[in-house]
């Protein structure tokens, strides 16, 4: 990674426009052709230095349900317990924490309902009780991380 | 009239959604991405760009971008801090962790008494350890007396990261 490809990482965090040639008009800001700059983002895509490119959709504006969950898996089943979780297409992040609540994941389903299935499914197939932390509020959400 | 303006919110709505359900994965990296996803759905790419502009404008979509990857810049040290906050207290508080500039997510969250007392949940990014631990005593200054207790639990293992998709 070099210095163009952090100014690139910098500006596409703020509002990729919406016309017809988009990249053109980012490329012509940062002093690139439109195919460098295509090719640069793939680049960062394909080497994990970027998760995603494209809108950041609020899910729970589209009547989507999302839960941060907890659960306290024994050190000795773990991976095969991740493995269950994982396989779960509602699971859309999952995180080892060292605590004795050790595997946090986000569960999003197209409604309540769904995510409340969802849940008891991973109970039932892990023999694991599934805490739900659903937000009562947000009070920020970063959009912008300087590289 | 009326039944006219009904269905077309309708249809908007149906449109809006399988613009979400055709771009949560990503954008397509060619020249014109948006004539793709319109070519894709059947569309003119006027009204793919009117309804991105819109969602844009009204919080369905937060922005349009690259999400850049903690870990592999360098930010290898991510710890979820949590806060016991009186109840009456936690609005003032998460806005005020919120507008902390290192942390990425704050939100006001339930407890589950008595294995979990906290309410208040601020992720904190740093290059190790040390970073974000010296981060979250900036956030225990803030917040004196009013917090009871509080915890870090750094991440040890990313075991699934593919994001949030629906439909």
């Amino acid at each position: 990674m070099d210095a163009l490809d952090r100014s690139i990482i910098n500006a596409l965090q703020g509002d990729f426009p919406v016309c017809d040639h988009p990249f053109a008009v980012v490329a012509g800001h940062l002093g690139l052709s439109e195919e460098d700059l295509i090719q640069r983002i793939q680049r960062l895509l394909d080497e994990n230095y970027l998760t995603r490119f494209g809108p950041l959709f609020n899910a729970d504006q589209f009547g989507g349900a999302v839960s941060l969950c907890a659960m306290k898996v024994p050190k000795e089943h773990f991976d095969k317990v991740a493995e269950k979780v994982n396989a779960f297409s509602e699971v859309a992040h999952n995180y080892q924490r060292d605590h004795e609540l050790n595997m946090w994941f986000v569960l999003a389903a197209e409604s309540q309902q769904t995510l409340n299935q969802a849940r008891q499914r991973i109970e039932q197939q892990t023999g694991l009780k599934v805490l739900s932390f659903p937000k009562r509020e947000e009070f920020y959400v970063g959009l912008y991380f300087e590289v | 009239m009326h039944y006219l303006a009904e269905r077309n919110e309708q249809d908007e709505k149906d449109l809006d959604r399988e613009i979400m359900i055709a771009t949560q994965a990503g954008l397509p990296l060619v020249a014109e991405p948006y004539q793709q996803i319109a070519d894709q759905l059947g569309v003119n790419v006027e009204l793919i760009k009117k309804r991105l502009r819109k969602m844009r404008e009204d919080g369905r979509i937060r922005r349009i971008g690259v999400v850049p990857n903690h870990y592999t810049l360098g930010y290898v040290a991510n710890g979820m801090s949590v806060w016991d906050l009186p109840d009456d207290q936690i609005k003032i508080f998460g806005h005020a962790v919120g507008k902390l500039s290192f942390v990425s997510h704050c939100y006001h969250r339930p407890r589950h008494l008595p294995e979990w007392p906290y309410n208040l949940f601020a992720m904190v990014h740093g290059h190790n350890r040390e970073e974000v631990m010296e981060k979250v005593d900036q956030i225990a200054n803030l917040l004196g007396d009013n917090c009871r207790r509080h915890e870090v639990l750094f991440s040890t293992r990313i075991l699934k990261k593919t994001g949030i998709r629906i439909g």
